[in-house]
């Protein structure tokens, strides 16, 4: 009796860490893996739409073939999400470290609304985001317009022209998350030991020196990962531009997902985008594993330093 | 003491400066939801206040909008009770008992990975799932992918707020007797509440906010909020009035949110960035 009550509870215990993990196994599994596997099989197939039922013939490496000879939307599209992904992420960056620093070490008035209103455009939806800029910077009632006319200037077609579509498209997206990296920036230099802060104020000449040598080394960890994950991030960008440009004029603001979305939903070619999908997947995968590696050696090196 | 007040000044200056960058042009659009369309046109700065942008919106024969925002509702209600609940159970499991390596590893890695990944490369593939067993365009093929979509931040969250009760209390609940689930629905689950409504509060936002999935898996009868302002943006002939009527009520969950519960979202949107 006695020496069989423990194995019960361990059975029962057993059985409890399977069905609270069951779940969320479960959806990953149904929904995650098994989709990766289904792109995967599809790559390597022809599909054709008729009357509602789908005729599949098998193509091998066709569809691979295709999108690393003849395609040139596609990699339109990559160059330009690259582009976005490291000019949009490093004016954040910039941008909300100043901000933050300034914060910190100054303090600001009304704290508690300042972080409401930067949390605003981080909590609404992304496509109101794009319907807001995509009215403020309408060729004819758009605000940006209405205002350069103030000044006398004529109107500049914001969206429709392929010279300033892609930095229309990067404003916005830095207008959406600075206040974010702003936010993580400041939780970062709070957390920053309050003495080393205090010593180094006393040992260095200028508030220049101190942030240079001493606030911007301890930042770094926190920097670097904010930097890399931001950057693959951004590669999920879709719904701005959806709304704002879809993608044109031209290719000129064309990104990576937007031609997923096409070669699937427009042009019916699932087996195309199914292989599309996969290279994305399989690209990103690699940076994703490369900045994990990245940021851990940085964590490493620096608690083997302090 | 001058320098320390100059640095002041211009650090508030700068700072207010950007949340004016973000009011600015949100006010400007959303003003024109109590604008006539002509004046909308025009650009009167001042001009007569009116409510028809909503009724129209809302009552007129032609806009499925109070549809859209009740699909938006149940969407993201019924995904949300369902990440919770399995985002909790698991962040319970995963920090404070004893789960082989290799279990802990995979979840976690593939649920970071998914969270990077582009949402636009699965789509696809979900759409082609839920059509071919008659799925698509049904509340649950969206709620269930939504659910999916927004478990890893969830998880991540859960797991900081599991990972902050004191591990003396489980230890000891465990000497008194208790089984791993009694643990779990006696002491962690009561004391785990408060990150449970952070975590709740913004996987619905996130639900509500969602784009990519629901423009490709809504039917009309579906359709949730963001598609149909979409729709609206994408019309030849742009109703203005209404369009702005439309993003001021898709915004309300935000705005509440943000009154209600901003050092939560802080929180939560911190957790979830840099893990």
């Amino acid at each position: 009796m006695i020496s069989n009550e423990p194995s019960y509870k361990e059975r029962r215990n057993k059985r409890w860490i399977a069905i609270s993990l069951l779940p969320a196994v479960a959806l990953f599994i149904v929904l995650t893996a098994f989709p990766v596997v289904n792109l995967l099989a599809l790559s390597f197939f022809h599909v054709e739409w008729r009357e509602a039922t789908s005729a599949f013939s098998f193509v091998g490496l066709d569809n691979y073939h295709r999108l690393f000879s003849t395609e040139k939307v596609f990699w339109d599209g990559v160059r330009n999400t690259a582009f976005f992904a490291v000019t949009a992420v490093s004016c954040q960056m910039v941008l909300g470290f100043s901000m933050a620093l300034a914060v910190r070490t100054a303090g600001s008035y009304g704290r508690a609304m300042l972080t409401g209103i930067f949390l605003l455009p981080i909590v609404v939806p992304p496509i109101v985001i794009g319907t807001m800029w995509r009215l403020i910077m309408g060729r004819e009632f758009g605000l940006a317009n209405m205002l350069l006319r103030l000044l006398g200037l004529g109107p500049v077609d914001w969206l429709g022209n392929p010279d300033i579509a892609l930095a229309s498209v990067i404003f916005v997206d830095i207008w959406h998350w600075t206040p974010f990296v702003f936010l993580l920036m400041l939780a970062g230099l709070e957390s920053l030991d309050g003495e080393v802060i205090e010593a180094a104020r006393m040992d260095t000449r200028s508030r220049c020196q101190q942030i240079r040598h001493v606030v911007l080394p301890m930042m770094m960890p926190t920097i670097i990962v904010t930097l890399l994950f931001r950057v693959i991030l951004s590669f999920k960008v879709f719904d701005e531009v959806y709304l704002l440009t879809s993608g044109g004029p031209g290719t000129a603001t064309e990104v990576v997902n937007f031609s997923i979305y096409r070669t699937f939903f427009r042009q019916d070619q699932v087996g195309y985008g199914s292989a599309m999908s996969i290279v994305t997947l399989f690209a990103i995968t690699v940076v994703i594993i490369l900045a994990r590696g990245l940021a851990q050696r940085r964590a490493a090196q620096r608690s083997t330093v302090s | 003491m001058t320098l320390r007040l100059g640095s002041r000044i211009l650090a508030n200056t700068v700072v207010w400066g950007y949340a004016l960058v973000i009011l600015g042009p949100t006010l400007w659009v959303l003003s024109n939801a109590f604008k006539f369309k002509i004046d909308i046109i025009t650009g009167a700065t001042i001009s007569p206040f009116t409510w028809i942008n909503f009724h129209e919106l809302l009552f007129s024969r032609q806009s499925d909008f109070l549809t859209n925002l009740l699909n938006s509702a149940v969407i993201g209600i019924a995904s949300t009770a369902i990440v919770i609940v399995v985002a909790t159970m698991a962040a319970f499991t995963l920090t404070c008992l004893n789960v082989r390596p290799w279990v802990r590893w995979a979840l976690l890695g593939w649920a970071l990975l998914f969270h990077m990944l582009p949402t636009l490369t699965f789509v696809g593939s979900w759409y082609l799932m839920f059509s071919s067993v008659g799925l698509h365009g049904t509340y649950f093929a969206v709620i269930m992918t939504h659910a999916v979509h927004n478990l890893p931040m969830a998880l991540f969250l859960m797991m900081s707020f599991v990972g902050a009760l004191p591990r003396e209390l489980i230890q000891a609940a465990r000497m008194d007797g208790c089984s791993y689930g009694q643990v779990f629905w006696r002491i962690a689950f009561p004391l785990v509440r408060g990150g449970m409504i952070a975590a709740t509060a913004l996987t619905f936002i996130f639900s509500w906010s969602d784009f990519a999935i629901s423009l490709t898996l809504t039917s009309r009868d579906t359709m949730t909020v963001p598609v149909a302002i979409a729709t609206f943006a994408q019309e030849y002939d742009i109703r203005y009035g209404e369009m702005a009527a439309g993003t001021l009520l898709s915004i309300v969950p935000a705005l509440l949110l943000i009154l209600l519960g901003q050092n939560f979202i802080v929180r939560g949107l911190l957790a979830g960035a840099v893990k």
